[in-house]
Formats: C-alpha cells, sequence, structure tokens
C-alpha cells in the first residue's frame, strides 16, 4: 500500500529526514516512535504532502504511484488521511458543515455526485455514535474551543466518515485521558479491516494497549534505527531511548 | 468649470425654488459657505491621506437628477429583503418612489425628509435634530446645503418596532455621471427600537457619486441597529458620513458590509453622550479588481461607565486598497469606559494593500482601552488541514476566508439578512461551497 524508498527531507535547508525506508501493507497498524525532535511529525507531514517541507530526494509510492509531487488533496482523495496533532479551529463552519463539504469534494474529485443528504445525516449519526459524539457537538464551530480530548475525537470522527485506505495518526494520544483515549482507539480499532492500513506516530506506548501494532519502529535523528513488534515498544518504555543509542554506537 | 464652482454656483437657484420659511433655510446658506471656503478634501489632509477623490470628481455630474425613468419591481426586488416584511423608504434617481415604498404614520414615523422640511408638525422635531450632530465638514455641509430628500424616521419612546426599515437609494444612470446627496434623519426615542437596512445601487453602468449623510438620536435605553449594505456597481462611488448621539444607557451598532462599488469612504461617527453607553462598530470588507474601501471611524466617549467595540475586518484581493482610520477619543470625565478595536485583514495578492491606522486619545485615568490590527495572508497550516481532507485549495481558501469574517456577522440579528449576506459572502468569494453558510 504504502512504500517509503529512502526519504529525504528538510525544511529552510535543515535535513530532518534522513533516508527513510518503510514499507506498510493492507491490514497491517505500524507504530513509529522516537524522541522528540527525531522526526516524526515531519514525516507524517511529508506523507500528506505539506508544503512548507522540502522534499529533497527518495519516493513515496502509494498504492502504485509515486505522490511526492501531488498536492495535499490530491493525497486525500487516493485514500490518504492525517489525523493532526494540533487540528486548526475553522469559526463559523459547523463539525456537520466541514465533514459534508469534505466528503462531497472527495467525491467530486472521483467523478461521482454528491452524497445524497439522507445517507450523509445516517452516516454522521452512525459515526458520531461509534465515538460517542453527541449532537450537540456536530453544529459546534470546527475546533474552536475544543478541548484536547474533544479536538483528538473529532478528529477519528472525520477519519471514520472518510474511511481512507491509510491513515496517519499523529500524536492522537497527547492530550487525552484515559477514557478518552479508550473511546478514541475503540474507534480506531472498529475501523480496521483487511483492507485498510493505519500509522500510529506516539511518543508513549500507551496508546499501544489499546491500538495493537504489527510493527513497531523507532525514529531517531531522520533515520529509522530499529524495527520490531509491539514487545519493542514495552522495551522502550521500560528503558527509553538511551540504549538504542548505545547499541548504535557499537 | 470645476466641481465645486458648479454646486457653489448652482446652489442660489436651487435655495431659490425652496420655500423661504424653511426650518433648516439658514443652516443651508451656512453650509454652502462652508464647502465653498474648504472645498472637497485633498490628501494633504491627514483624514484623507490615503483617499483621493481626484479622479471621481472630473466627471461633469448632473446635480439635479430629473426622475424620468420609473423601475419596475421585479428589476430590482433582488436588492430588497423580499422574504420578510419591511418598511421600505425608495428613492429613484435622488426623487421619491411611492410605488416600490411602503411607508408609515401609523404610531411611528417612516416617511420622507421633504414632508418633514415642510410640513409644520414636524417642525419642532427638525429644530430639535436636523444637523444637530453632523460635523460641519466640506462634505456633509456640502450635503446640508442641498439637502431635501432622505429618509425620515422618528419612533417615539416604548415603541419596539418589529419591522425592519429598508432605505434604497437606486440610481437609474439617466445621466452619463450623476450626483446624489441623500439626507437621513433618525430620532428614536426613549427606551425605543428599530433596525434599519441602508443600500445604494446603481443600476447602470454610469457614473454615480453619492455624497450621503445620516444623522441617527437615539435617547436613553434606546435600541438601534443600522446595517450598510454597499455592494454597488464598480462605477458607483460612495461618501457615507453618519453620525450618531447616543443618550444613557442607549445601545447602538451599526454594520458595514463593503463588498461593491469603485471607492467607498465610510466617515462613521459616535458621541457618546449619556451613561452607560454601548456602541458597536462592525466592518466586513471584501473587495478586488481595483476597489478602494476607506473606513474612517471615531468613537467619542463624553460620558463614564460606557462601552465601545470595534471589529473591522478586511479581505483584499487583486490590486485593491483598504484603509482603517479608527479614533477612540476618552474624555476626562469617560473614567470606568472599556473600549476595544481591532482591525484585521488578508492580502490575498501581492498588490493589494491596506493602510491601517488605530488611534487612541485618552483624556481620563480609570479606563480599560485596546487596540490592535493584524495584515497577514492566509494561515499555511490551516490551509493544509483543509487541504488534507480532500478539500481542494480554492475552496479551502474561501472556507478560511468565510471563517475570519465571520465573527463580525454573529451580531446580525436579523436572520434574512444574515442569509443574505452570508450568499454575498460566497458569491464575492468566488466559490459555490456544498452548504448553506
Amino acid at each position: 500500500m504504502l512504500q517509503i524508498k529512502n526519504l529525504y527531507a528538510g525544511i529552510e535547508e535543515k535535513e530532518i529526514l534522513k533516508g527513510i525506508d518503510l514499507e506498510v501493507n493492507p491490514g497491517e497498524v505500524h507504530a513509529i516512535m522516537g524522541p522528540n525532535g527525531s522526526g516524526k511529525s515531519t514525516l507524517a507531514s511529508v506523507i500528506a504532502g505539506k508544503e512548507e517541507f522540502e522534499f529533497l530526494k527518495g519516493n513515496i509510492i502509494f498504492e502504485g504511484e509515486d505522490i511526492s509531487e501531488l498536492d495535499p488533496e490530491e493525497r486525500a482523495h487516493k485514500g490518504l488521511f492525517l489525523s493532526f496533532q494540533y487540528p486548526v479551529e475553522i469559526p463559523g463552519v459547523s463539525v456537520t458543515n466541514f465533514i459534508k463539504t469534505a466528503i462531497n469534494e472527495n467525491r467530486k474529485a472521483k467523478g461521482e455526485k454528491d452524497m445524497p443528504a439522507g445517507e450523509m445525516l445516517k452516516k454522521i449519526k452512525e459515526k458520531a455514535e461509534l465515538l460517542e459524539i453527541d449532537r450537540k457537538f456536530l453544529s459546534r464551530s470546527l475546533n474552536e474551543g475544543f478541548s484536547g480530548g474533544e479536538k483528538k475525537r473529532n478528529e477519528i470522527f472525520q477519519l471514520a466518515m472518510l474511511e481512507p485506505k491509510l491513515a496517519i495518526l499523529d500524536e492522537t494520544d497527547s492530550g487525552l485521558d484515559i477514557d478518552a483515549l479508550k473511546v478514541v482507539a475503540n474507534g480506531v480499532n472498529k475501523l480496521k479491516s483487511k483492507d485498510n492500513a493505519v500509522i500510529v506516530i506516539t511518543h508513549y506506548q500507551r496508546l499501544l494497549d489499546y491500538i495493537i501494532p504489527d510493527f513497531v519502529h523507532v525514529l531517531m535523528d531522520g533515520k529509522i534505527v530499529k524495527s520490531g513488534t509491539k514487545e519493542l515498544a514495552k522495551e522502550l518504555e521500560a528503558k527509553g531511548y538511551d540504549w538504542i543509542k548505545e547499541e548504535l554506537v557499537k | 468649470m470645476s466641481l465645486k464652482d458648479k454646486l457653489v454656483s448652482s446652489y442660489i437657484a436651487f435655495e431659490d425654488h425652496l420655500e423661504d420659511d424653511s426650518p433648516i433655510h439658514d443652516l443651508r446658506n451656512d453650509a454652502i459657505k462652508v464647502f465653498e471656503e474648504q472645498g472637497f478634501p485633498s490628501k494633504k489632509e491627514e483624514a484623507w491621506k490615503y483617499t483621493s477623490l481626484n479622479a471621481l470628481l472630473k466627471h461633469d455630474y448632473n446635480i439635479f437628477p430629473k426622475n424620468e425613468r420609473t423601475i419596475e419591481l421585479k428589476e430590482v426586488r433582488k436588492y430588497f429583503l423580499h422574504d420578510i416584511d419591511t418598511y421600505k423608504l425608495v428613492f429613484v434617481d435622488g426623487v421619491y418612489n411611492s410605488f416600490l415604498s411602503d411607508t408609515t404614520h401609523d404610531s411611528i414615523d417612516v416617511c420622507l425628509l421633504s414632508s418633514a422640511l415642510n410640513k409644520a408638525k414636524y417642525k419642532a422635531v427638525i429644530e430639535a435634530y436636523f444637523n444637530k450632530t453632523a460635523v460641519k465638514d466640506s462634505l456633509t455641509s456640502l450635503n446640508t446645503a442641498f439637502a431635501k430628500e432622505g429618509a425620515y424616521i422618528h419612533i417615539p419612546k416604548h415603541k419596539e418596532v418589529e419591522k425592519p426599515i429598508e432605505i434604497i437609494n437606486f440610481s437609474t444612470g439617466n445621466e452619463a455621471a450623476m450626483l446624489l446627496q441623500p439626507r437621513n434623519l433618525v430620532v428614536v426615542g426613549e427606551n425605543a427600537h428599530v433596525q434599519i437596512i441602508e443600500r445604494h445601487q446603481s443600476l447602470s453602468k454610469n457614473q454615480v457619486l453619492t455624497n450621503s449623510v445620516t444623522e441617527i438620536f437615539a435617547e436613553k435605553r434606546a435600541y438601534v441597529d443600522y446595517y450598510k449594505i454597499q455592494n454597488d456597481a464598480r462605477t458607483a462611488s460612495l461618501i457615507d458620513s453618519t453620525y450618531v448621539s447616543q443618550e444613557q444607557e442607549s445601545h447602538c451598532r451599526v454594520h458595514t458590509f463593503s463588498f461593491g462599488g469603485k471607492l467607498v469612504r465610510n466617515n462613521l461617527n459616535f458621541y457618546q453622550k449619556g451613561e452607560r453607553c454601548d456602541s458597536t462598530l462592525n466592518g466586513i470588507t471584501i473587495i478586488e479588481g481595483k476597489q478602494h474601501v476607506d473606513h474612517n471611524t471615531l468613537v467619542h466617549h463624553i460620558a463614564p461607565n460606557c462601552e465601545s467595540h470595534q471589529d473591522y475586518k478586511g479581505i483584499f484581493a487583486d490590486s485593491s486598497t483598504g484603509v482603517f482610520n479608527g479614533k477612540v477619543y476618552v474624555e476626562k470625565d469617560a473614567q470606568k469606559l472599556d473600549a476595544f478595536q481591532q482591525n484585521n485583514n488578508i492580502l490575498v495578492d501581492d498588490k493589494a494593500s491596506i493602510n491601517s491606522k488605530p488611534q487612541l486619545e485618552i483624556f481620563a485615568d480609570d479606563v480599560r482601552c485596546s487596540h490592535g490590527c493584524t495584515i497577514g495572508q492566509l494561515d499555511e497550516d490551516a490551509m493544509f488541514y483543509l487541504q488534507s481532507r480532500g478539500i481542494g485549495k480554492k475552496e479551502a481558501r474561501a472556507l478560511l476566508m468565510y471563517a475570519f469574517a465571520n465573527n463580525v456577522l454573529e451580531s446580525v440579528k436579523i436572520p434574512e439578512l444574515k442569509a443574505r449576506i452570508n450568499k454575498l459572502i460566497a458569491n464575492k468569494i468566488g466559490v459555490s461551497l456544498g452548504f448553506e453558510l
């Protein structure tokens, strides 16, 4: 589904990603962990197409096509979704209107007609229930005055509505209490299928107790320095990152 | 002959036609003298530094347009708030049009300034209020000298007017170039409420220059909501001078929506004369091409325990230009004041520009005043967020511009008007969004 080959990217002359290789297949959950400043969020933004970052070299192949030159919306139309660490506030545009616009823009890109209003409402209702979101929330302005937890829940609600092939969850656990974390993780798990895939970017192993990864990768200084199974995440939780550094020096 | 000379020399003939016992006869004579002395404002004056009238003054305006053309309702229906019942004062080329209007004398007066100036029963009100709050500057004086027609609205005390009042000035393009000078007087009695919508609309591509003056008097605890819709043709220019005089505990709000016209200058002046007054000055400006919109505001705080809020948003595309010159003047007795002023702008294109100058002059020592202005582009992080959801660049920009201007709309209290402005904004931004904004 996704193949990242020897990816280099940076910002304003500063190289941040220094040769990333990663392969994600349908049905898989990958976790990317690493200390602050290792390039985790940059990797997520570069995959999603944020223009601020300079793509230096390498390939991002998604569903067999190199998407590294595409606009963010074109990547979304192909089935890529990024759940933001810091979702943006859009006053005056309700959650419902925003998601309707997003869905219909995606359909338009595929040459499909707008989703019929009845179908849309039914889907909104169903996905809102999945994430334990009440109706009042849906008529509020997007992210405006939302608590950290509400913002993250809203991100996963959008994920549920858009049903992408590949979802990248960037620090979705930050700012969540344990109950909200369970709701969000439960939502993600219910949306998982053999045809889609998830990349979970996280600092802590906490979220990985609920969204069980098939693979865990450690990102340090712009490179994936170690890959393993979920046991690796537990080891990192217990021992921190220093032992990996030491291992690398050897 | 320059426009100034033409106006001054026409004045005598104009005045001759009016009745000598008019209560404003002397006011007119004084006013034309002020205009003759001062002439049209130039860029040398601080208040006109960024707005030049030179190009506009070159046209040979007809200053006494004849109303020869009638207009059909279906031609102009779209300019009214037709989905709700309203009082209407409609002027075509400066002349009252009874067919399109809907006036009343039933416990309130929504009628013509021309009758108020001529009929004895209005004399007391005219003498008490007319030209009493207007500043005697050259353009207002020019209007006063030729003041003849416009809206006369008098709401007696304790009267809540449920229907909004629409004042619409059409120009038909009968003349190659036309100067219109409507004059409105609004007197809102103690504890009375009123909502007024004003617009100027040219129906042709001929040059129109409107020099409009409105005086609003809000007595104790009166509530006044005044909406200005400025979405005129690209050959029409407007200089609007509005003066709001507030007594104790009155609430006055003026919203200015500037989307159209060639050049628009808004001189909006508030005078808070009694305690615990509340003033709101809100504006949304969305312009493009070579359009120019200048907001020149003044809130003059005289009495203590008052509030004022100014919130102006501007979106400037192409090589359009904007000015915000907002002044808050606090006299020494105006203690415990809370004054807020904000002007935020987005420049969509490199050639667009805005001159923003918030000013505070404070002579009281126990006040809270804040002001700020921002000038920027659309937030890149927000653009990325929307695009990453599959929303194309154009729609994403539209959504963000809408979000930027939105909070100003929240204080529009007439739902139909709000929907209308929403639609105008969506049109202006140039997209049809998948939902009603």
